[in-house]
């Protein structure tokens, strides 16, 4: 009896629940790395994801918005596991994925597979993503690792007065696309780099790693993200290192500054490039970490958005107003909303972001220095503000092809 | 050690060989000749130092997993959840009281806590049934996977190293010598020398309480026949309760040490089964010098292999599973 009278409140309940929704929905697919080495950019990931929600709102028209999460691991199968259950299963129509570099590479060439859906990248870099072969239906509105390196080499070069350099990242499309970023520009101004080494992403052990760093190099350049990143920092220390550091887009981030542990002063007076710098004074930048820090507890969140959040944020917004402006017509295609979104032109947190012709963001980069802010909390402070940083990083686009795509040995030290 | 010589005097030469040509390695100057062609000797002599460091650390979760299989014959898929969650006590009990000693002594007790509770509500009540256990056990770790993930967030969280630990201290090992004649001698951080000392502590403290003590006969006795045993009026029970929280204890040290020379995050509970599985398996399931063994070549072949063909590291660990599996599937060091 009590059983069967049980089944009945469910079942009214979930009526209920139909009537008061009776709307029409529209369907949104989201990836994050939840889990593996990556969890924590995927958390922060998707706080910037809720942010912009609270901020905007759900509703389009008289449509509302479902958000269908998944998760990964940063591979490129799970990645592609995840979208092709959101499609499948969940019968999402839109997406928004994914976050990590070698997995936008696998997603952008299941979205061909896929023309009719719309595929809204949420924070993954790789350049091939969008500058070989992109998918019509793939949109980026994050820069490419490369475009986030823009600023650093010449600064390492003439401010800080670096000759030699050498780099250890992890070994994927992502940090491959930053160090070419990198290298171009140091190589460029007249630096060297004379060593390259790649670790395989999740490596927990780096002693060995640190022990073959060269010692006759000004400073050392660390592509390395998430719980890589920390423990390569809490090993370095414990080698007792000490040479000049200069760090990737997900290295100088909050996921690694406001990690639990001392392994992070490590990085104090560190220089880095990003599409973000934590202590920029813009207003709407301001207005973005307020509205951040006020979407969440204090214990649930950074002190200060990480990249991962702000490219989530400019994801979602992007999308959100794209919809709005078609009114969240879906009809033949998706084919309004394809063509607003690239057209769309947001104001973004971190500067304007528009599209090119690939679709892939030209926004601006910032060049950082990691402070304390006394009291015990690390921040990036702004350097400089480099505006309008496009995918060939202002090379004619001719002169960008012959320097091939970025991998373990691309580019060439030299200047192009 | 005699006798495995005059059985196989082949094997035997190879492996003094091979000894020898480590001890010139590690002792000689490398003529310049050798270092153009592997590199350094700065790097390879931090390889092999570190690979048996990070033996020492895979050694605690391991020998901790081969105990319990040894004597209850239970593959216990959770044990890499007790050593995530020993390793988050450690870091809660260390940020608490500021001591890091402490943080192993609470580590140790909760974890073998919960391997007592795991052993009493569990085990015991589906003995005899080894695929039932593990199908359990690996149900228990998802579930144990998600309530630290819900308690402790996807954070990385390190166990503070106290401060007399930071820092590399000099070794009585020469690297090179300068052209000013003056001898350069090896840096190694320190912490990872006291943590593989202590773990070599453990591991003789373990083998003298298996070996020497009424206990360890029991354990011994345990292993070989249990229903036996159990006739003889021993509450064998018992005895398997205080092994289990024994294994899972050190599971819950190894915890804290992995915490204070790596990080702690969610999915190293997986990482750290697989590496003691691997382990085991190359040493021989059940046996306690076999896991010693295990740990040290599974700790060498990721480091030197990170080092010298950093492409392919991953797969060297598996390779030697497969050898070992195929040349002597019971392990290098079970007894038949």
């Amino acid at each position: 009896m009590l059983k069967s009278s049980l089944g009945l409140i469910a079942l009214s309940s979930l009526l209920l629940s139909g009537t008061a929704f009776a709307q029409e929905k529209i369907k949104v697919g989201v990836t994050a790395t939840l889990e593996g080495t990556y969890t924590v950019l995927g958390e922060d990931g998707m706080r910037g994801h809720q942010t912009a929600l609270n901020v905007l709102g759900k509703k389009i028209g008289d449509k509302e918005l479902e958000f269908i999460v998944a998760s990964t691991d940063a591979t490129p199968d799970s990645a592609v596991r995840a979208v092709r259950k959101l499609i499948e299963q969940d019968k999402v129509q839109i997406l928004l994925s994914p976050l990590s570099g070698d997995e936008g590479i696998a997603v952008k060439n299941f979205a061909k597979t896929h023309p009719e859906l719309t595929f809204v990248n949420a924070a993954s870099g790789a350049q091939e993503t969008t500058y070989v072969d992109p998918a019509p239906n793939f949109f980026r509105y994050n820069m490419d690792g490369a475009q986030w390196q823009v600023g650093l080499g010449k600064y390492a070069y003439e401010t800080k007065g670096y000759r030699k350099i050498a780099t250890v990242g992890e070994d994927y499309s992502f940090i491959y696309t930053q160090v070419f970023g990198l290298v171009l520009e140091f190589c460029g101004a007249g630096g060297q780099v004379t060593n390259r080494q790649w670790v395989p992403l999740g490596t927990k052990d780096f002693a060995s790693v640190i022990a073959a760093l060269p010692d006759d190099v000004d400073a050392i350049y660390l592509g390395l993200g998430g719980a890589d990143a920390v423990n390569f920092l809490n090993q370095y220390q414990q080698a007792g290192g000490k040479a000049h550091l200069m760090g990737g887009s997900i290295m100088i981030d909050q996921t690694i500054l406001s990690s639990k542990g001392s392994a992070k002063n490590a990085l104090i007076g560190t220089i880095a490039a990003s599409g973000q710098a934590d202590t920029w004074e813009d207003p709407g930048w301001q207005k973005f970490v307020k509205a951040y820090q006020d979407s969440f507890p204090e214990s649930k969140r950074f002190p200060s958005p990480s990249l991962l959040a702000t490219n989530y944020y400019g994801s979602t917004m992007a999308l959100i107003l794209a919809l709005r402006q078609v009114n969240g017509d879906l009809s033949n295609n998706q084919a309004k909303l394809k063509d607003a979104l690239a057209k769309i032109e947001i104001d973004a947190p971190n500067g304007k972001i528009k599209l090119d012709a690939n679709r892939q963001a030209i926004g601006t980069n910032f060049v950082t220095e990691v402070v304390d802010d006394g009291k015990g909390a690390l921040f990036s402070k702004v350097v400089k503000v480099i505006p309008n940083v496009n995918q060939t990083l202002g090379y004619d686009p001719a002169v960008f092809a012959k320097i091939g795509l970025p991998s373990r040995t691309v580019p060439e030290c030299k200047k192009y | 050690m005699a006798r495995f010589i005059e059985r196989h005097p082949a094997w035997a030469l190879i492996v003094i060989i091979a000894v020898a040509v480590l001890l010139w390695l590690v002792f000689a100057i490398w003529p310049p000749g050798l270092e153009a062609a592997i590199g350094r000797k700065r790097v390879f002599l931090n390889a092999v130092l570190n690979g048996i460091t990070l033996g020492g650390l895979y050694f605690l979760v391991a020998s901790g997993f081969t105990l319990i299989f040894g004597l209850m014959r239970n593959v216990n898929l959770a044990h890499g959840s007790l050593y995530l969650f020993g390793g988050y006590i450690g870091y809660a009990i260390s940020t608490w009281t500021g001591s890091w000693i402490l943080s192993f002594i609470v580590a140790f007790i909760a974890a073998a806590l919960v391997g007592v509770i795991l052993q009493l509500a569990v085990f015991r009540r589906m003995e005899g049934q080894d695929l039932r256990q593990t199908m359990v056990t690996i149900g228990l770790s998802i579930v144990f996977a998600d309530l630290m993930l819900w308690v402790f967030g996807g954070d990385f969280y390190q166990v503070q190293t106290p401060s007399w630990l930071i820092g590399p201290v000099q070794l009585p090992l020469l690297t090179a010598i300068k052209s000013s004649g003056e001898p350069v001698y090896l840096q190694y951080p320190l912490v990872r020398l006291v943590i593989f000392a202590a773990s070599v502590v453990i591991g003789i403290a373990m083998w003298l309480a298996l070996n020497r003590t009424r206990i360890g006969m029991i354990v011994r006795a345990g292993v070989d026949d249990r229903d036996i045993l159990a006739a003889t009026g021993v509450r064998i029970q018992l005895v398997f309760v205080l092994v289990f929280a024994l294994g899972a204890g050190l599971a819950g040290i190894a915890g804290v040490v992995g915490g204070t020379f790596q990080s702690l995050s969610p999915g190293e509970d997986t990482r750290f089964l697989l590496a003691s599985l691997v382990v085991v398996i190359v040493g021989g399931m059940g046996s306690i010098p076999g896991a010693a063994l295990g740990a040290v070549i599974i700790g060498l072949a990721e480091q030197l292999g990170s080092v010298y063909i950093p492409t392919y590291a991953i797969v060297v660990t598996f390779l030697i599973m497969v050898v070992v599996l195929a040349l002597r599937p019971q392990g290098l060091l079970a007894r038949r």
